[in-house]
This record gives C-alpha cells, sequence and structure tokens, in this order.
C-alpha cells in the first residue's frame, strides 16, 4: 500500500460520510457532514500539491526538493474558515432549534413526523 | 440633417421639461410648444420635395455587426404620419395647459408628451426596421407612464399595467416578426424589405413572420381580441387618450401594416387574417360602443372599431383600398381628437362623464355643443363632413370585396359597422347635448375658456373644411402617402359628396336610417343587451395572469420547496453526475509518478480515521459520541499533515479541531442529544448510495493526481522569490503575508463577519419563544458534584502565562519557522478557553478586559492598512518590506511590515474565536435557571480567601 493510496481512500470515505451526513433531516449531523465534507476538501487540495514525507516548505540555499508551498498556504485559511463555517451552521441550527423547537432541517415538528410515520403504518 | 434634428427635437424638448419641472405653467406650456411648432416647422421645411416624390434619408452606422443603421426616412406616407402627431401634438399641449388641475405642475406631464412625441415620430421616421422596434418600445413605455400618470388610482395603474401587457407582449412578437423579415431580405433596411416584396411572399418564413408582425400591429392598435386594453387606458388624463389613445399611438399599428404594405400584402393569407380581424373589430367595437354610459369608453370602443376599419381596407390589398385608409386614417384622427377633447371639457365642466346625468347641454354651452355635434356626425358619417366622404369611400371598397365565395359578406358586416357608429353618434349628439336639460350633473356646466375649447373647435373646422373642399384641401398630401405605402403610382384621388346613385350612396342611406332607430328605441336594445350579459375582457384578462401566476407559483413551489434535503440531494446527484461523465470522457490511463510506500504506522492512522468515519455515521444520533470519534478524525488528519511535510498545515488543525470540539460540546449542551430517527431506510439507501458514488469519484480522481508528476506549476516563483522578495524561510507564512496577503485579507475578513453573524444570532435569542424555550431548558446531562475541580483551575491558571507565550513564540517565529498568525491566534484563544471551561463562565469574563468586537474590527484595519501602507511608497497593494535590526542582549533580528499584517490577522482570528465560543457559552449561561451563580464553592481565589479571612 502506498500513501497516496491512503490519503485517496481516505478522502473518498470523508466525502462520502459527508455527504450521507449532509442529506439527514436533523440539523445536528448535517453539521457534521459539512465538518467532513471540509477535512475531505482541505485534504484534496492539500493532495494536489503531491506528497512528499520530511521536506517541509522551509527555504534555503541548499535545499532542492521540498513540497508545493501554494497549496498548503491555501488549506491554511480553509481550515480557519471552514472552523468559521462550522461555527456559523450550528449556531443557526441551534437558533432554530430554539426558535421553532424542532431541529430537523425543514422545519418540520417531530410532532407531524411521528404522525406521519404511524399513518404509513 | 435637418431630419436628424426633427428626430431629436422631442427628446430635447422632453429633457429641457424635466430640467424646468417645477418651472412656471405657461413657461412649460412655453418649452413644450416651442419645441412641437419648432419640429413641425422642420418638417414642412423638408416636405416640398418630399410630395414631389423624392425621399429624404440620413443614415449612420450604428451597431454594423446586427444591421442596425441609425437610418431616418421620410417620404409621403412618414410625411402624413409625422405631420399628424407633431399637428395635433400641438394643439393638445395647449388643452393640456388648461384641461390639468391649476394646482398640479404640468412640467413632468409634458415632458412625458414629449417623450411620447419623439418616440412616436421615430417610429414615422425610422428607415431600419430595428431602429423602428427601439421606438416601438419607447411607445409602449411612454404610454404607461401616461397612462399611470395618474399613479394614485388603482385603475389608472390596473390600466397602465394591462396596456403594457398586451402591447409590450405584442412587442415581443413583432421583434420575431421583423427579425425574419430581415434576415429574408438580407437587410434590416426598410428600403431594402420593400423592394423585396416578392421574396419574402415566396419565402417559406412569410408564414410565421406574417404572423408575428401582425400580432404586434395587432395588439398596438387594439384589433380584437387583444381590444380590451385601450378603454381601460382611458384612466389617463384626458390629453393622453385624445393624442395617444385615439389620434396617434393606436394608429402605429395601422401605419406599420401600411408601412410595410409592399412587403407583406397581396396574399390570400394576409387578406383572410388582416381584414377578418379589421371586419369583426369594427363591429365589435361599434356595438359595445352603443351601450356604454362613460363618454370616454364610448369613444374608446369607437376608436376600436374605427382601428378595426382602417385594418380591413389596408387588408383589402389594393391600391385604392390603402388610399381610402390613408384618407380615412387622417380623418379619423381629427375628428375624434376633437371629440375627446369635447368629453374632457364637458366632464370638466359639468363634473361627469355618464351620459345618464347629462343631456341637454347645448343650452348650456353652445360652443362646445356646437363643436362636439359637428365632430360626432364626422364620425358617424354625416354629410357634408370629411368622415362622412371617407366613409362613403370605404363602404364602396368594400361593395367590391368578395371574402372567400361570398360577395354579401364584407359589404354586410361593414355596413353594419357603420350602423352602430352612426347610432352612436347620435347618442353622442342627442343624450349629451340635444334633448331636455337635466339637473342632475354634479357641477353647472358652461364654456370653458377659449384655450380650452380652440384646439377642438380647430379641428372640427379642419373636419368641415375636408368635408367641403377635400380634393384642393388634401389630395397634395394623399397621393405621394398612398404613392409611398403601395410603391407604385397612386390611383386618381378623387373624393366627391355627390357621386350619383351609387351602392355606397344606398349603403350610407340605410346606416343613417338603422342609427336614428337605434337612437330611437335605445332604451329597448340596452336592456336587451345587459340581459345577454356577455363576459367581460378584463376580467378573462385578470383570471389568465392570476391563472399564470398560480401554475408559476406551483412550479417554482416544486422545483424548490423549501426542502434542504431535496435540494442538496439533487446538487450532489447533480456534481456526481458531472464528475463521473468528466471522468469517463477523459478516459484514464495510469500515472506515472512514483508512489510512497506506506510505514506500517501510517496504515495504523489510516485504519483509524477510517474507523472514526465508521463510526460518526454508525453512532450519529449518539451525539456525544460522535463528539469523540470526529476529534479522532481530526487528529489523524493532522498527523498527516505533519508527516506529509505540512507542519504550518498540522499547527493550525489541531488548534482548530480544539475550537471544533470545544463549540459543538457547547452547542449540543442545548441541542437534542439522541433524537429519534426519522429517515426510511429507502432514503438512508439512496443517500448511502449517493455517498458511496460521491466519494468513489472524489478519492478516484484524488489518486489520479497524485500519481502523476506535477505540471509545471507556479509555486516555484513563490518558492525562489520568498527569502529574496518577502525576507522569509517559511514559504507557506510568506505567501499568506506577501504574495497572497489580498487573499489571507479577504479571509480574515469573512471570519470576522461570521463571528458578527453569530452574535447577531445568539445576542436576542433569549427573547420571545426562543427565550421561552431557554427558559424552560433543563440540563439533561449528568453533572459532576464538583463543578470546577480545583486541580483543573489551578492548573489552567499556572499554565497561562506559560500558553501566552507560546502563542507568542509561535507568532515571532511565523515568518521563518512554522507558525504565524493564524496560529497564533487560535493557541492564545485556547489558553484564555482553558480559563473558561477550569473556572467557569463568569469568573473568567469578570476578569476579561477587552472586548472582542473592537479586536475584530482593529485587526482588519490593521490588515488593511499594512496593506494600503505599501501604495503610499510607490508600490503595489500589500507588498512587505523587511529589514534587520541589532539591538544589545538580543542581537540581530529582523523586522517586516508583513509582521504587522499577521499581528491584524492574529488579532481577527482571536476575536473571532473567542466572541463566538464566549457568545455560545454565555447563551447556555443564561439558560440555567439557577440565576447568578455563587462562585466562591467552585473557586479558588486567593485574593477573595484573603478578604473572607479578615
Amino acid at each position: 500500500m502506498s500513501i497516496e493510496f491512503l490519503v485517496a481512500s481516505a478522502i473518498g470515505a470523508l466525502t462520502a460520510a459527508g455527504i450521507y451526513l449532509c442529506l439527514r433531516a436533523r440539523t445536528f449531523p448535517v453539521v457534521l457532514g459539512l465538518a467532513m465534507l471540509s477535512y475531505a476538501i482541505n485534504l484534496f487540495l492539500f493532495a494536489m500539491g503531491r506528497l512528499l514525507v520530511d521536506r517541509p516548505p522551509l527555504y534555503a540555499k541548499d535545499v532542492v526538493e521540498h513540497t508545493d508551498p501554494l497549496p498548503q498556504a491555501l488549506v491554511l485559511t480553509a481550515i480557519v474558515i471552514s472552523f468559521g463555517m462550522t461555527a456559523l451552521a450550528v449556531v443557526l441550527s441551534l437558533r432554530t432549534f430554539l426558535e421553532t423547537g424542532t431541529d430537523q432541517v425543514d422545519g418540520i415538528p417531530d410532532e407531524d413526523t411521528k404522525r406521519k410515520a404511524a399513518d404509513r403504518k | 440633417m435637418l431630419l436628424v434634428l426633427l428626430a431629436f427635437l422631442p427628446f430635447f424638448g422632453a429633457a429641457c421639461l424635466l430640467a424646468q419641472r417645477n418651472g412656471e405653467r405657461n413657461w412649460q406650456t412655453g418649452i413644450a410648444l416651442t419645441s412641437t411648432l419648432t419640429a413641425l416647422a422642420l418638417l414642412l421645411m423638408l416636405a416640398p420635395t418630399v410630395l414631389d416624390g423624392a425621399v429624404s434619408v440620413f443614415r449612420v452606422a450604428w451597431v454594423p455587426s446586427l444591421g442596425l443603421d441609425f437610418s431616418l426616412r421620410l417620404d409621403g406616407l412618414a410625411l402624413l404620419f409625422a405631420g399628424l402627431i407633431l399637428g395635433i401634438g400641438a394643439l393638445i399641449i395647449v388643452y393640456a395647459r388648461f384641461y390639468m388641475p391649476a394646482d398640479e405642475p404640468i412640467g413632468y406631464f409634458l415632458a412625458l408628451l414629449l417623450l411620447f412625441q419623439g418616440a412616436m415620430l421615430g417610429i414615422a421616421l425610422s428607415g431600419n426596421v430595428l431602429l423602428l422596434l427601439i421606438f416601438w418600445e419607447l411607445t409602449s413605455l411612454s404610454s404607461f407612464l401616461l397612462i399611470g400618470y395618474s399613479n394614485h388610482k388603482a385603475e389608472g395603474r390596473q390600466g397602465a399595467r394591462m396596456a403594457l401587457a398586451i402591447t409590450g407582449g405584442g412587442g415581443v412578437a413583432l421583434i420575431g416578426g421583423l427579425l425574419l423579415l430581415g434576415q429574408i431580405a438580407g437587410s434590416y433596411e426598410l428600403a431594402d424589405i420593400l423592394a423585396s416584396g416578392d421574396a419574402i411572399r415566396a419565402s417559406e418564413l412569410y408564414p410565421v413572420a406574417l404572423v408575428l408582425i401582425l400580432l404586434g400591429c395587432f395588439t398596438k392598435s387594439a384589433q380584437f381580441p387583444f381590444h380590451f386594453w385601450l378603454p381601460h387606458a382611458m384612466a389617463a388624463p384626458t390629453p393622453v387618450s385624445a393624442y395617444l389613445h385615439s389620434a396617434t399611438m393606436v394608429k402605429a399599428g395601422v401605419f406599420l401594416l401600411a408601412r410595410l404594405w409592399p412587403a407583406l400584402s397581396g396574399t390570400e393569407l394576409w387578406f383572410y387574417l388582416v381584414t377578418t380581424t379589421g371586419l369583426i373589430t369594427a363591429v365589435i367595437g361599434a356595438v359595445i360602443a352603443l351601450f356604454r354610459y362613460d363618454l370616454k369608453a364610448i369613444l374608446a370602443y369607437s376608436t376600436i372599431s374605427h382601428l378595426g376599419l382602417l385594418t380591413m381596407l389596408f387588408g383589402f390589398g389594393t391600391p385604392a383600398a390603402v388610399m381610402v385608409g390613408v384618407f380615412h386614417l387622417l380623418n379619423h384622427a381629427i375628428f375624434k381628437a376633437a371629440l375627446f377633447m369635447n368629453a374632457g371639457i364637458v366632464d370638466h365642466e359639468a363634473g361627469t362623464r355618464d351620459v345618464r346625468l347629462l343631456g341637454g347641454l347645448a343650452g348650456l354651452m353652445p360652443i362646445t355643443a356646437t363643436v362636439g355635434i359637428i365632430a360626432a356626425a364626422s364620425m358617424g358619417g354625416l354629410p357634408p363632413f370629411g368622415g362622412f366622404l371617407s366613409k362613403e369611400m370605404m363602404l364602396e371598397e368594400a361593395a367590391h370585396t368578395a371574402w372567400g365565395g361570398w360577395f354579401w359578406a364584407v359589404p354586410l358586416v361593414a355596413l353594419l359597422a357603420a350602423t352602430f357608429s352612426m347610432a352612436y353618434s347620435f347618442r353622442y349628439i342627442f343624450h349629451v347635448y340635444l334633448g331636455s336639460r337635466r339637473d342632475s350633473c354634479p357641477a353647472k356646466p358652461h364654456d370653458p375658456s377659449f384655450g380650452m375649447w380652440a384646439p377642438s373647435a380647430l379641428l372640427v373646422a379642419l373636419t368641415v373644411l375636408v368635408g367641403l373642399f377635400p380634393t384642393t384641401l388634401t389630395a397634395r398630401f394623399i397621393a405621394p402617402a398612398v404613392a409611398a405605402a403601395t410603391g407604385m403610382s397612386a390611383p386618381v384621388f378623387h373624393p366627391k359628396l355627390w357621386h350619383g346613385l351609387t351602392p355606397a350612396l344606398v349603403m350610407s342611406i340605410v346606416a343613417i336610417l338603422g342609427g336614428a332607430f337605434a337612437l330611437w328605441r335605445h332604451g329597448w336594445l340596452q336592456r336587451i343587451w345587459d340581459a345577454i350579459g356577455l363576459p367581460e375582457a378584463k376580467r378573462l384578462f385578470d383570471q389568465g395572469i392570476e391563472l399564470f401566476v398560480e401554475s408559476t407559483r406551483k412550479l417554482s413551489g416544486f422545483v424548490h420547496n423549501g426542502s434542504l434535503q431535496r435540494q442538496l440531494a439533487w446538487l450532489f446527484l447533480v456534481s456526481v453526475v458531472l464528475g463521473i461523465e468528466a471522468i469517463r470522457i477523459g478516459g484514464y490511463a495510469p500515472g506515472a509518478r512514483e508512489t510512497i510506500p506506506a510505514p506500517p504506522v501510517a496504515v495504523v492512522a489510516w485504519v483509524l480515521l477510517l474507523a472514526g468515519v465508521a463510526a460518526v455515521v454508525k453512532a450519529q444520533r449518539q451525539r456525544y459520541l460522535t463528539l469523540i470519534y470526529i476529534s479522532v478524525i481530526g487528529l489523524v488528519v493532522s498527523l498527516a499533515f505533519i508527516y506529509l511535510s505540512a507542519p504550518d498545515l498540522a499547527l493550525t488543525q489541531i488548534s482548530v479541531e480544539v475550537m471544533t470540539i470545544l463549540l459543538l460540546l457547547l452547542a449540543l449542551n442545548l441541542l437534542p442529544k439522541t433524537p429519534r430517527r426519522i429517515s426510511s431506510n429507502a432514503r438512508r439507501l439512496r443517500d448511502g448510495l449517493l455517498g458511496i458514488a460521491g466519494g468513489g469519484a472524489a478519492g478516484w480522481v484524488a489518486w489520479a493526481v497524485m500519481t502523476r508528476p506535477p505540471n509545471d506549476p507556479i509555486s516555484s516563483y513563490h518558492w525562489e522569490r520568498s527569502y529574496a522578495a518577502g525576507g522569509g524561510t517559511n514559504v507557506v507564512n510568506v505567501t499568506l503575508v506577501d504574495f497572497r496577503a489580498f487573499d489571507t485579507f479577504g479571509e480574515i475578513t469573512v471570519l470576522g463577519i461570521a463571528a458578527l453573524t453569530i452574535f447577531a444570532l445568539l445576542q436576542p435569542a433569549t427573547r420571545g419563544p426562543s427565550g421561552q424555550r431557554l427558559r424552560q431548558w433543563i440540563a439533561v446531562m449528568p453533572h459532576s458534584p464538583e463543578r470546577h475541580p480545583m486541580m483543573f483551575a489551578v492548573a489552567a491558571r499556572l499554565l497561562l502565562p506559560l500558553a501566552m507565550m507560546v502563542g507568542l513564540y509561535i507568532f515571532l517565529r511565523g515568518h521563518n519557522m512554522p507558525g504565524g498568525g493564524f496560529i497564533a491566534g487560535l493557541v492564545i484563544s485556547i489558553a484564555l478557553l482553558m480559563q473558561y471551561m477550569a473556572s467557569g463562565f463568569e469568573w473568567a469574563d469578570n476578569r476579561r478586559r477587552i472586548d472582542e468586537h473592537p479586536v475584530i474590527g482593529l485587526g482588519v484595519i490593521i490588515a488593511a492598512l499594512t496593506g494600503l501602507g505599501s501604495l503610499a511608497f510607490g508600490a503595489p497593494l500589500f507588498s512587505s518590506a523587511y529589514g534587520y535590526f541589532t539591538l544589545p542582549l538580543i542581537g540581530k533580528f529582523e523586522l517586516t511590515t508583513a509582521m504587522l499584517f499577521d499581528i491584524g490577522v492574529a488579532m481577527t482570528v482571536f476575536g473571532a474565536v473567542m466572541l463566538a465560543l464566549a457568545e455560545l457559552s454565555h447563551i447556555a449561561q443564561r439558560a440555567h435557571k439557577e440565576g447568578p451563580c455563587d462562585d466562591s464553592p467552585m473557586d479558588i481565589d486567593p485574593a477573595r480567601m484573603l478578604e473572607g479571612g479578615r
């Protein structure tokens, strides 16, 4: 197994879980899904600079081999921004819950869902 | 050149009036009148050569690639129409000066009138059909503004909207039709189109183009079934009705029929479409007019009827009929403008336009009565007025036209229209002016001031003179107009009052007798009419619009039903399908880049990550558990960054991780902890498959990229310039604060905004239903009996200076070693948050000296000023400067302006993180119903212990 395979499969797993969680009906899993997708996307962007072990992008005259610093710079701000996004999403879902009494993304009260499920049976 | 001046003069006048909109009334009227009369004088200067058969043209290229030239063209037809627009326009301006209420400023009104005049003149003079379209739309728009001039009245707004919907819709059809016409002819120049009539009629696109153009003409000229907007347009002030909706604008459709006559007419399709529409409209308009009570409505339906007759005449397709059409167009404009002004005077003086309340006005207002009676007689077609002549000639043409195999159809229907026309004209004369005087009108009617009746009197004099000396007065204008409209030499124009006993004369006599009978039996006919109760077009229109709006709303509600789940599902599905399709198209060949063999530790970490992912998905309803699992993922990702040569990323990721978990914990405190499952199994299977497809594709693409060598990366530039130009060896940090500082600046701004939004969301959450829920909230989680353990509190306080020191260190080394503003801001936040956790919100918050809001703002401002500072030194935005300095004891060190920028970054990050978390924990604090905390039992405060000891 190569490192590349590990990273690629990790990106795949994180994306899959992120998509699945984003499609849930309650707000909290959607926030988790967004966090998962952030991991996946940050790793993906980082991987675009190719993987190198033990070659940090610290400049010195004699250093020839080094990783690509540009994706790292982009991902660094992306990590902080995705924290901001997660925070905003979680606060939005909290306020919605407090305001409406339901934590479903479409604002349907839990009693309605219960009744519908009972009707189906 | 005169032509260009002529075309622009009304617009110039409108602009002058707008500049003088608060000016004196007479002065404004003077401007409008001067503009119109100057234009009329210019037209008359151009007239002699045009009347001799020459065509005056002006042409400059405007948008050559579209075939759109600014091309003006004045021939006989355009001259007649332009003369009508300007001549009646001048009279209307005088009339409006006296008609409009004295306390109302009329500058804006007159400006709109001139705007309309310019647009109308543009239609008459356009030598390019695309240019004509522009003016055509402009007339629709100015008509909209003028109908809605009394925009405080609902009927004004509704009428304006309806007129715009109908004529604007027709305008769209006309655009299509004229574009097709231009394509068939190979040019949008009117002269070229008119010259290629045979090619146009032979083209297979001809029926489509014809129908589209006719839609434009028929909507504009209020032909059945689009006639209903015109009566509602009568909500406009009467000068507008007289000018736009009887004499000029509604004639634009008929004018276009005449204008394009050589190119389009002469086919069966043309004859049946145009003639039939005209006949139906003529009869329907005349019949409805007989049964209306409002004077303006009577005149509006009468206008519809007469426009129908004109349409019919142009539909016949013979030059003789065109000649009659042009003559009647002139006559109708004269008597109908006079009649509208007349109805306006009655309204003005008597206070009502309701025929039922009027009667016997002749004795009270003799001048108005004379004008009204003569104009109405001309409208009905009584000798010896102008209207009689053209009606006579119209009936003569109709008598010789067969519809299909039926020789009687056209003459009979035309006769019917003429009879009803006579009937409502008689009604106008007898029910308003003659008959017994009534006391039912609201005001005491008397003749108005000279300025108000003079314009209509002038027109009435004209209609009498045209009736008496038709050839002398009009032949000079009619013949060139007909020649220009038909493209051949005009037939002999020889109207006479007495032709001998012709079929037309017999029909005229029948019409007059029939009209007289209808007047005599009007009450009886009215009852029959009311009993039939035909559907009202406006209601149908409103219902249609409502249906349209409703179905659109349903459609958009179906597509966009407000469900996040559905929208996200579609979003993911589409992107996955597009991505897979792109992979399929591109094909795949394995990459040549050598891969790195994975050591066992990496595999273990990988297994941990996958297990964490699986556990989060599996345990997503055990929400506290998921937080533990997701932190495993974050940890593995941080380790991966360290291993794969990204120390800065690892530092950032790990500190963000701490924040994220804290944040989710705080939120989860108030959210449901273990909710019921609500998704069905099918739904979960669907989402699972979608996730696997998306994840598989993303992983596949990542793999494909990573196994290929990089393709000339731009990062080598950053690498080489980092130390030389940026003065730092940590290329990532130099990129952030120097090369791509503008990016970073944008990002910290976004972060600050996010934090402020969180503040705005949570601040008011203690009020309203949300506050109610917070007060009813019961902590369901078991709490430790020792809420703030002493060990933790003491350790956290001891650690505070050390943690701050670490933050400062990370900040200072950032330019050359892993670290920098982002990470420093996060680390310092963690150091402070530890105090909040260890000693409780209130304790920590009371000792906090700085507010987060100014920290965020100051951070962004410092970063911005640093960036702008480089401009002052003539360098590009966000360039940095650096230098080396030596201090005793410390030694040589480096200072860069980028460091200042990084301070801004650190401050914003710190402020944003603290604000978000503090707000969130604060609301939890407020949710506790325990009231203000007594922090003595849970807090180790040496100062207070001393106090207590005393």
